[in-house]
């Protein structure tokens, strides 16, 4: 049995950069599809609301460790057997783009009404309405909670393991199997979570003032 | 040619019928206030005359414009009408000169530097020339008011039309903005407006429409007709002040 | 594709969904009772309350899940405390969701216009009487809707005891296929089950939200209109 020292904590800080390069790509990726998403679901034509809307209930409604379960074994039945980092990161972006096409959804609905009246009244078209009037203003709104959204996208990426790849977490279970000493590894590795997780969280939280600040005229 | 020809309106909300048969001329420079109680559909008739609101009878010719729903005709018709809002509705996120160019530029092509000359041009009309470069958020309501009409106005409307624009102003605020409408009334736009400031209308407008029901109940000169009112309803209106 | 091998273990995958509710109504109920505790704790016993029920708070919802479950059930042995998969579930199940109660909780009753306690102190109703009907009640009412959000997470986060071996319903399936090598169709069946059981759940916490607090929307018209007064 090995003891907990330094190679061990080593490998378990390498594994949190993984940890974190992976929650990078998931959130890029999920971004594009998820603003993508979230047109659909403002979208006029009806099957398009409904496909969207759909995808998103669906996806909101099953654990993670689903989703992550259903894109790879779906991807394995059609042939398609994708390197553990990769199979993560594409579960990962499908994750995160309903979420964030449900925040994006909702920041954009919570633009006020009349500013679409005011806009449409000045004669725009309704491109130039989201270009120049809404999108600014929705994107400043969904800012706090997409940085909130991004602390669960860390905290969810602990059982990407289930795929083959190793992460934070993973790292310290297998320390944990070599060396038995559980207390002190889950705290590193708690720590290190914390150490990402908290100053976002933060962040969210300031920016969630400085918007309440700015619209209390 | 009347500047506002409204015939037989008449519109529901879900089963109420908020406007049961409305009819109003309007000459281009004629300034015609529209009062009522609330409920009275004075709101709701204004909204129709640049299509935020639709209805289901009747027709709508403003500024040479037949009202329609066909989003590039109706564009066209709000490129010569414009409104002021009871909540001014400033584009929060753009400087006060910002909100004025935003739509000669991108409705009109007007290039940068004219619609800049134009946008200082309506900023003076209303008085605020010095606050070009500031946010909506650091004006007070009389001001943000003020730019509200002057965005309108850069982009050089046939008719202009006031929803209850100072209903949501402290009192000491109104006075600002009455005089800047009062300033557009003498140089001759045409104007029909919403209001509740009893004085204004009848000091300032050409004519007064009383709104009861959703029907015009009485129209006239305005200072004839605040001063004989020909109806009860009317008659307790006056009598009752505002609201 | 054979679905039939899956289907004939459905006394495991039901098995597996009771667990699954059971797990979550256990940490539910025993989460609001110790959410509820600390905001009360938070609002009467004075600043070093508050920063040690910040401090729990923050360091709960700024972990993963599974990390908290593998401190339970892997770390506390060596300080002599020695929990079963079920038992080291419900308790991270219980600490986390109180966790997030608490922050749930306390913007409802934060929400709650001092005019408001004002009044009812003001009508004679005792201290106790203002926090059970002015604050709690009405504080509850309001964050319902974000409190039930918070218990459908925590139902599906109960996937994660299936580290720890437990047998709800993704254990069960990690179970299943093993048996039977069909590792899709057993994760469509079990996903599909995770959806129902989500909806189901949603539409009965609605439910129960509306015959719990019929007066919602009245009431937080009320209060709104008061805190923008101030």
């Amino acid at each position: 049995m090995q003891t907990f020292g330094w190679p061990e904590a080593l490998f378990i800080l390498r594994s949190a950069g993984w940890t974190l390069a992976l929650t990078a790509i998931a959130f890029f990726i999920g971004s594009i599809l998820g603003g993508a998403f979230a047109i659909m679901r403002l979208s006029r034509v009806r099957w398009l609301r409904r496909f969207a809307a759909g995808y998103i209930l669906v996806i909101q409604s099953i654990p993670v460790l689903m989703v992550l379960f259903m894109s790879y074994y779906g991807l394995s039945a059609l042939g398609i057997e994708l390197p553990p980092f990769l199979a993560a990161s594409a579960s990962l972006s499908i994750y995160v783009s309903a979420y964030l096409a449900e925040i994006w959804r909702g920041s954009i609905e919570s633009v006020p009404r009349q500013q679409w009246e005011a806009s449409a009244s000045l004669a725009h078209t309704t491109a130039q309405t989201y270009r120049h009037v809404i999108l600014p203003q929705a994107i400043r709104i969904s800012l706090p909670p997409t940085v909130g959204f991004l602390v669960q996208l860390v905290k969810n990426t602990s059982i990407v393991q289930v795929v083959g790849f190793v992460d934070l977490m993973r790292a310290g279970m297998l320390v944990n199997n070599a060396t038995y000493q559980a207390f002190q590894i889950f705290t590193l590795v708690g720590a290190i979570y914390f150490a990402i997780c908290f100053p976002l969280s933060r962040l969210s939280r300031h920016l969630e003032k400085v918007m309440n600040a700015s619209r209390s005229h | 040619m009347p500047a506002v020809l409204i015939e037989g309106i008449h519109k529901r909300f879900g089963s109420l019928e908020v406007l049961k048969g409305v009819s109003l001329s309007v000459d281009p420079g004629q300034v015609v206030a529209i009062i009522g109680r609330s409920g009275s559909g004075k709101s709701t008739l204004l909204r129709c005359i640049n299509g935020l609101e639709t209805f289901h009878a009747g027709k709508i010719e403003v500024a040479g414009h037949m009202m329609t729903q066909d989003p590039t005709k109706l564009r066209a018709l709000r490129k010569d009408v414009g409104i002021v809002f009871q909540s001014y509705n400033l584009f929060p996120h753009l400087t006060v000169g910002q909100n004025i160019m935003l739509s000669p530029r991108i409705t009109k092509n007007v290039p940068q530097a004219e619609a800049l000359a134009l946008a200082k041009e309506v900023l003076a009309q209303v008085g605020l020339s010095e606050k070009f470069d500031s946010y909506p958020d650091n004006l007070s309501g009389g001001q943000q008011q003020r730019v509200a009409i002057a965005r309108s106005l850069a982009m050089q409307p046939k008719v202009m039309l006031f929803d209850e624009v100072t209903s949501a102003l402290d009192p000491e605020l109104t006075g600002e903005v009455l005089l800047v409408m009062e300033k557009l009334a003498k140089g001759g736009m045409t104007m029909l407006l919403v209001t509740h400031e009893m004085n204004f209308a009848r000091t300032v407008a050409d004519t007064t429409v009383f709104m009861h029901q959703g029907l015009i109940w009485e129209s006239g000169p305005s200072k004839e007709l605040f001063a004989n009112p020909q109806t009860p309803e009317l008659a307790n209106f006056v009598k009752a002040g505002a609201h | 594709m054979l679905f039939q091998d899956v289907f004939s273990k459905w006394p495991m995958i039901l098995h597996g969904v009771w667990l699954t509710i059971a797990l979550s109504f256990v940490a539910i109920a025993l989460g609001l009772v110790l959410a509820t505790a600390m905001t009360a704790l938070r609002s009467l016993a004075g600043s070093w309350a508050g920063y040690v029920v910040d401090a729990y708070v923050e360091l709960m919802r700024n972990t993963p899940f599974l990390v908290q479950l593998f401190m339970i059930f892997f770390g506390l042995p060596q300080i002599g405390i020695r929990l079963n998969g079920l038992e080291a579930s419900m308790l991270a199940m219980t600490l986390n969701l109180a966790a997030y109660a608490t922050e749930i909780i306390r913007a409802g009753v934060d929400s709650i216009h001092k005019s408001q306690i004002e009044a009812g102190l003001a009508l004679a109703m005792t201290k106790w009487q203002v926090l059970k009907h002015v604050v709690l009640q009405p504080a509850f009412a309001r964050v319902w809707p974000a409190l039930s959000s918070q218990f459908v997470l925590m139902m599906l986060a109960s996937s994660i005891c299936s580290f720890v071996s437990v047998q709800e319903l993704s254990g069960t399936a990690a179970i299943i296929e093993q048996d039977t090598f069909r590792s899709f169709e057993t994760y469509i069946v079990v996903t599909v089950l995770y959806l129902v059981l989500a909806l189901s759940f949603k539409l009965f916490l609605n439910w129960l939200g509306r015959k719990l607090f019929p007066q919602v929307s009245g009431l937080a018209r009320l209060t709104e209109a008061h805190g923008e007064a101030a």
